[in-house]
Parts: C-alpha cells; sequence; structure tokens
C-alpha cells in the first residue's frame, strides 16, 4: 500500500512539472543549457518630473540620469547638487534632514555618514513595461479598503 | 678660464661672420632650404607623436591609472563613435599654445625619471594637485579643450534636457561660468574633493 501511495505522489510530482514548462518567469522559455537573448538597454528616464511615493518614508525615485556618477569617499556628485549649501545655486531638491541625522537621532552639519552613499535607496528609473506583475499595495489603497471595510 | 671662453666664443663668430670660402652660396641657399624643410617636419612629426595615445599610454603611470578610468566613460565610447583620447582634452591645437603646453609637459619627463608618481599610491596621494592644474589650466583659457569640439554656438538647447538646457543658457551664455566649473570628473576619477567649491 505505502509503495503504490509514493508511486502515486511521484507520478503527481512528475505530472505537475511537465504542465509547468517555464520554471523562471524571466528566463522566458530559453533552455537551460542555453544563453537567452538580452533585452535592449533601455534609457535612463530624464524628465525631472517628480513621482508618485506610496508611502510618506517611500525614498524617491531618481527623475533624471545619473550614469558617471562618482560617488565615494572622494566625492559625492549627487551631494554638489542636492546638499544644503549647494541648492540655492542648483536649485535642486534638498536632501531629506532625515539624512542628516546620525544614528543617535543627534542632527549634523553635514549628510550623515550612514546617508552618504544615495543610490542605496535612490535609483534612476527606465521607461520599460514591468517584467511581472507588481502586487505592491500602497497605503493609501490600504486605508482605502479598511475604511470601506467598516 | 673665462678668457679661454670668450676666446672661443670669438673665434666662432669670426667663422659665421666671414664669407663661405668653399661652399657656393646656391649650395649653401639651397641646402639651407632642404635642411630647415627636413628640421621642421622631423620636428613636427616628432610633436605629432608626442601627442598619440600611444604614446601617452606607454609610461605605466598614465596606462595604468588615467587611461584605465577614461575608457569607462562617454569620452572613451558612445553612439556616434566619435572618441576624445588624451590629447584631445590636454594638449591645445593652435601651435603657439601647443609648443607652450610641449614645454610644460617636459616636466614629465623629469616625474618620469625621477619616478614622481611611479606607484599607485603616490598617484593617489598626488592626484588631487594633478588635477587641480588641470581645473586651474581649463579655467584660464575658458575650456579651451571642451570647446575645440563642444562649441557654444552649436549647441541645440531643444535637445538637451531641461536642466542642461537652463544652466548652458544661463550661466555658459553669459560667461560667469566655463565647462570646467560644472564638468569636473567627466573623464577620470575625481580626487577628494574636499573644499572644492561646488563640492562642499
Amino acid at each position: 500500500m505505502k509503495k503504490i501511495i509514493a508511486l502515486l505522489s511521484m507520478v503527481g510530482v512528475m505530472a505537475y512539472v511537465l504542465a509547468e514548462p517555464q520554471i523562471a518567469t524571466l528566463r522566458g522559455t530559453t533552455d537551460l543549457d542555453q544563453e537567452g537573448q538580452a533585452p535592449r538597454m533601455a534609457a535612463e528616464v530624464n524628465d525631472d518630473k517628480r513621482t508618485d511615493r506610496d508611502y510618506p518614508m517611500a525614498a524617491p525615485s531618481i527623475p533624471h540620469k545619473i550614469d558617471g556618477y562618482q560617488i565615494d569617499l572622494n566625492a559625492n556628485k549627487c551631494l554638489s547638487c542636492h546638499n544644503r549649501q549647494r541648492v540655492e545655486e542648483s536649485q535642486a531638491t534638498m536632501v531629506s534632514v532625515t539624512h542628516f541625522m546620525n544614528r543617535d537621532g543627534n542632527f549634523l552639519a553635514d549628510v550623515s555618514p550612514n546617508r552618504y552613499f544615495c543610490t542605496q535607496c535612490h535609483t534612476s528609473q527606465i521607461d520599460v513595461p514591468a517584467l511581472i506583475e507588481n502586487e505592491f499595495i500602497t497605503m493609501d489603497e490600504l486605508l482605502n479598503r479598511a475604511g470601506s471595510s467598516h | 678660464m673665462w678668457s679661454r671662453i670668450k676666446d672661443m666664443l670669438l673665434q666662432g663668430w669670426q667663422l659665421l661672420a666671414k664669407p663661405s670660402v668653399h661652399f657656393s652660396l646656391g649650395f649653401l641657399t639651397l641646402g639651407g632650404f632642404i635642411a630647415g624643410v627636413i628640421f621642421w617636419g622631423g620636428f613636427n612629426t616628432a610633436l605629432e607623436a608626442a601627442n598619440t595615445e600611444e604614446f601617452c599610454i606607454s609610461c605605466h603611470e598614465m596606462r595604468e591609472n588615467v587611461y584605465v578610468e577614461l575608457q569607462e566613460t562617454i569620452h572613451w565610447s558612445n553612439r556616434s563613435g566619435v572618441r576624445a583620447t588624451c590629447s584631445d582634452c590636454h594638449v591645445p591645437h593652435e601651435w603657439t599654445y601647443k609648443i607652450a603646453r610641449k614645454m610644460q609637459a617636459s616636466k614629465e619627463v623629469w616625474g618620469k625619471i625621477f619616478g614622481t608618481i611611479d606607484t599607485r599610491e603616490k598617484f593617489l596621494d598626488k592626484r588631487r594637485e594633478l588635477a587641480e592644474h588641470e581645473w586651474a589650466r581649463l579655467k584660464k583659457n575658458d575650456s579651451l579643450e571642451c570647446r575645440n569640439c563642444h562649441q557654444f554656438e552649436s549647441m541645440d538647447f531643444t535637445r538637451q534636457s531641461e536642466r542642461a538646457s537652463e544652466q548652458h543658457s544661463s550661466a555658459l551664455a553669459n560667461g560667469e561660468k566655463t565647462c570646467i566649473d560644472c564638468h569636473k570628473g567627466i573623464a577620470h576619477h575625481l580626487p577628494d574633493m574636499s573644499g572644492v567649491p561646488g563640492w562642499e
């Protein structure tokens, strides 16, 4: 009896695997031993238009090109426009005041070292269709749903 | 000692001042002309040879530091296939300025002989100073080498991003700023920028 159950479950698993030829969505139907064709590189969005933020603490995306921007111990290209002392001339958005706060909650004169590497949170965008469906639910949507259920 | 040098100089002058005894006027004129052509041609050929990328990167100081960094940038490879190599940005095109720059650059030979930046560490220590020389040079000549290709008169602002066209049509147009004021570090990595105006 046990053997029959084991056999049946194996057949079941195999049938499931065979019916699902697409193991990885991003890979597509390219065979495992073949290299798929890479999609064309898309241009960075460079329209300087601010985008929506889905929750208040969301890091805003960068609405302009940043290729070749140097961010290291020597220099930070982003801060050469977005730093406190630079915004008058550049008329760029100043980095959020939270970035001047160190981990103990004290405000510093300059951007705190733990917020120095901009691209850890902020990224420029490319205008391409989403690779997979995005199931993210925004905070507003969540509030709406909560409101309507009452 | 001094009288001997004086005698030699006097002898030399007398030799030059006398008319030629053995050679005809025609030979001297034509010979002088041909020698001049050869010398001038040779000089310019040597000058051009010293302006090639191959010459620049024949020193490991250039090949392993700044040359590698250039290769990541748009001045190295881009959609239209126009490449700016070392001399395009670092040597003026016009003869007088070119000679002046070449004479300045003879100090690099000194540096090469005495190994001023012959290790990566020495180069990094000196990077700020070297960069400052170039910034100062480009500031002084109103970014001449940039403008050899990027002419303000040929700029189509409608083809630029909004931000770029705003800056170029104001600060650059009225001469308040020159290219290098904003476009530092476009072809090589930046040194420690603390204290540099615009980077504080």
